[in-house]
């Protein structure tokens, strides 16, 4: 007979399969809970989950606004994989995102009267010169003082939000917005093109594929990749190695600000139109879910920005027909993290079932 | 009634490669202290895990007060009378005093008893202590005192000390042993693990020697000097030396003159005035017993600290002790750090992958920042059939290989580059007895072709057989060097121990 629970023995060798499978074991306890929950609430659990996950892509609209919000998710995603690999928790990506917006939103509200092919690569450029410097101070911080740079990146978040907060109402209020806290809108050059007429997905995709690319390619082909992967696992094989970490550091916060900036910049100069305060439904925090469930790997970056983008428009639709909270979307995201943290364990280990005497 | 208060006998316990205690069979006599001196691996600590339920004995019978003594918990050792403080504390640092000694109390016991326990002990055995004070505040000594009044408020019977002394200063060993005469006087006996032979002469009444797992010797202290133990400690280790000095050249390489380096950490050891020289094609054997400095020289000699108090690394006529490792690599000087799994190999990366961690000048391995996979591929594949690694293919996990082939495969790395200078430390560490003879082997074989290998070991037989010249390291300081072939064990010994006549 065997015993009714089974023990935890480790593997002697991480499991490649279980690596693959540990997101799809989550999303799926992830559908199996929600169900529960929708059940609590007096839902019939099919028509719930259908409404959260069928209906709002089951149009061509609804596609197109799927790559809307997983745009700004993978991008993020892919420029925190430069962090996340190299052992440190920047999670203050929202906060350069908020500067990344603010800095190219400012070139935008700079020239609003400006027509010019030059514009919106200009404040791309900008934009991402803005998210970087926000995301450079917690690693001087980190490199120089030795400070945790998940209290400080997050705290930076706050006042990047504040600053804005501040230049909505303030200096770059809208002259003829009837005091609404928001912006000049930029000038039609200043804007994201659309890809298709009538659809609101935009040239941001692009830019991301793209960028997802070059991130697999720095990632599995550059000495500057491996340097990251290596001082990830290993700080002492790193300092062997020769390596610079404080180089590492800095460049990783760096970049992983830079695509924040751009992810900023590209929802403001994209749907948007304009700066205010509410630029972004805590994509920058969302991120760091996909960045885990796609394994920190491009390609599952891509498909874990797909699913999370999912529950933020599933969230809508249940507002919409089933009349509950638009938070039952952070729900979702929460029990995916839950249950990929917890399905981790997996890959190191594995479950047995002793037998008894 | 008897005046032996354990019988230990044939204890005999074995690893998967090492069989770590031989029959061991001693007495140690009530009231006493009782010294287990030996090497690092002799089997001293294997051994008192055993007597404090740590490990299990695979056979053999432990007697105390003429009562079979089985235990398999510290808790249940603690119970019967034994207890034991370790070489590294076991406090809480962000607790005070008190309550760290609230929290090691097996029993119940009310707060007035405990204060009144304490102000008994600490009196009667010399160890003031402020139980207000946090731990982080304590020094190395009075970290120590705190586990000793922990232990002692179990009254135990047997105190077992482990290298009590390895990070206590002068003074405070002094103090150390007012309290242990103290415990003795009382009635209790101490058992005294320790490899610093004149300890033992100081305090110790009888002494137990172990080398390889077995007893050696143990008679009384009285008619032993520190020669003598030496001897008994090392064995005569002088057979088979085939050591060819005929390739090395006069030339210096490599010369460390008087290095200092402080650490302001009890668990390092200070750097004092280090310096040596190394030949073209000389082994230079660094001997002596683990924590006497090794780790923190080895750092400074790959560049991994550069930030040293004084002195200079010249090689090749070049001031290289601001280099870090890289650029030590780019004059072609190789290192090998002691551990492999974390250190000088990454265990979650491929073989092929492992393999960047060391680049050398002409290796070629990447262009403008994009690494060659060819080119390491081909590096890898040579390293795994030149020096015989076992593994599936380069393509394998640095983990999934056994410590031996994964040490001939990190070593074969750094060889294959044609080094001028190694520096290896701990080359043999903790692998199977094949794999040991082919890196020796290696080794020589490399010094031959005119490298210059520095090799940091405790493994003396190693460095007889493969070296030189051989100095020593103790508490920091680096003895003068000697010709491996005319060498005396029991000097060695002396200094291995801390005595220099």
């Amino acid at each position: 007979m065997n015993s009714l629970f089974p023990s935890i023995v480790s593997r002697s060798q991480s499991s490649g399969l279980m690596n693959f499978f540990v997101p799809i074991i989550s999303i799926v306890l992830t559908l199996i809970t929600g169900s529960i929950i929708f059940v609590l609430l007096g839902f019939d659990p099919v028509y719930a989950l259908y409404t959260f996950f069928i209906s709002p892509i089951s149009s061509t609209y609804g596609i197109s606004e799927l790559f809307v919000k997983a745009t700004p998710l993978a991008l993020i995603a892919i420029g925190l994989s430069y962090c996340f690999k190299n052992n440190i928790y920047n999670i203050g990506a929202e906060g350069q995102l908020t500067m990344g917006a603010i800095f190219g939103g400012g070139i935008g509200i700079l020239f609003h009267d400006t027509n010019a092919f030059w514009l919106l690569p200009l404040m791309i450029f900008v934009g991402a010169i803005g998210g970087a410097l926000w995301g450079l101070i917690p690693a001087i911080l980190k490199t120089k003082f030795n400070t945790n740079e998940i209290l400080t990146s997050l705290m930076l978040v706050y006042v990047a939000l504040f600053i804005l907060d501040y230049l909505v109402v303030g200096p770059w209020k809208d002259p003829f917005g009837y005091s609404f806290p928001k912006s000049r809108p930029f000038s039609e050059s200043g804007r994201m093109p659309l890809l298709f007429d009538g659809l609101r997905v935009h040239f941001g995709l692009i830019i991301t594929l793209f960028l997802i690319f070059v991130s697999w390619f720095i990632f599995s082909k550059t000495i500057f990749g491996f340097q990251l992967k290596v001082s990830g696992y290993s700080p002492k094989a790193a300092r062997y190695a020769g390596f610079n970490q404080t180089t590492l550091v800095f460049f990783a916060f760096a970049i992983c600000g830079a695509f924040a900036g751009i992810a900023g910049l590209a929802e403001v100069s994209g749907p948007i139109g304009l700066l205010y305060r509410d630029i972004s439904p805590n994509y920058g925090f969302t991120a760091i879910i996909v960045a885990f469930l796609g394994r920190l790997h491009p390609i599952g970056i891509i498909f874990a920005s797909l699913v999370i983008a999912l529950t933020y428009l599933g969230a809508e639709d249940a507002q919409l027909f089933l009349q509950i909270p638009s938070a039952v979307g952070f729900i979702f995201q929460g029990l995916v993290l839950f249950y990929l943290l917890g399905a981790e364990l997996l890959i190191n280990y594995k479950l047995t079932y002793k037998k008894l005497l | 009634m008897s005046d032996t208060i354990l019988n230990i006998e044939n204890i005999t316990k074995s690893f998967p490669r090492v069989i770590a205690n031989k029959k061991v069979t001693f007495d140690i006599k009530k009231n006493a202290v009782h010294a287990i001196l030996g090497e690092n691996g002799a089997g001293k600590s294997t051994l008192v895990k055993i007597l404090y339920g740590l490990l299990e004995p695979d056979e053999g019978n432990i007697k105390l007060n003429n009562k079979d003594f089985k235990v398999n918990s510290p808790a249940e050792a603690r119970k019967q009378g034994i207890g034991m403080v370790f070489q590294h504390f076991s406090l809480f640092d962000s607790l005070s005093v008190k309550e760290n000694l609230i929290l090691g109390i097996d029993e119940k016991m009310s707060y007035s008893d405990l204060e009144d326990k304490l102000e008994n002990i600490s009196s009667r055995y010399n160890l003031p202590l402020d139980l207000d004070a946090p731990i982080t505040a304590l020094s190395a000594g009075e970290k120590q005192r705190v586990e000793i009044v922990r232990i002692l408020l179990q009254d135990p019977q047997i105190l077992i000390m482990d290298e009590p002394t390895s990070v206590l200063t002068p003074q405070e060993v002094e103090s150390l042993f007012v309290t242990l005469n103290a415990l003795v006087k009382e009635g209790r006996t101490i058992l005294y693990i320790t490899h610093k032979l004149e300890e033992v002469i100081s305090i110790c009444d009888t002494v137990t020697i172990m080398r390889s797992g077995e007893i050696i010797d143990t008679s009384s202290t009285a008619n032993q000097t520190a020669k003598t133990l030496a001897t008994k400690m090392l064995g005569q280790k002088l057979d088979d030396l085939k050591t060819n000095y005929e390739h090395i050249k006069d030339e210096v390489n490599f010369e460390v003159k008087n290095i200092s380096c402080d650490f302001n950490d009890p668990f390092l050891t200070d750097l004092k005035n280090i310096s040596f020289q190394v030949r073209v094609g000389e082994i230079y054997g660094i001997a002596g017993v683990a924590g006497n400095g090794q780790s923190e020289l080895m750092d400074i000699l790959t560049g991994e600290n550069i930030n040293i108090k004084s002195g200079s690394i010249t090689f090749d006529n070049k001031k290289i002790e601001k280099y870090g490792p890289q650029k030590r690599r780019d004059l072609s000087i190789s290192f090998v750090p002691e551990n492999r799994l974390g250190h000088s190999a990454v265990p979650e990366l491929s073989l092929s992958e492992n393999i960047l961690l060391s680049q050398f000048p002409k290796n070629n391995f990447i262009k403008n920042g994009i690494i060659l996979k060819n080119n390491v591929d081909d590096f890898a594949n040579n390293v795994i059939n030149e020096f015989k690694v076992i593994t599936p293919g380069n393509d394998a996990k640095a983990s999934s290989l056994s410590g031996g082939n994964l040490q001939k495969y990190v070593i074969g790395r750094e060889i294959s580059s044609k080094p001028k200078i190694l520096i290896i430390s701990h080359p043999t560490w903790g692998i199977d007895a094949g794999a040991e003879h082919s890196i020796r082997e290696s080794l020589i074989e490399l010094s031959q072709n005119g490298t210059s290998i520095i090799v940091i070991s405790q493994d003396l037989d190693e460095l007889i057989e493969i070296t030189h010249k051989i100095s020593v390291i103790y508490d920091g300081n680096l003895s003068k060097p000697f010709k491996t072939s005319e060498i005396e064990i029991e000097k060695l010994g002396l200094l291995m121990g801390g005595k220099n006549e």
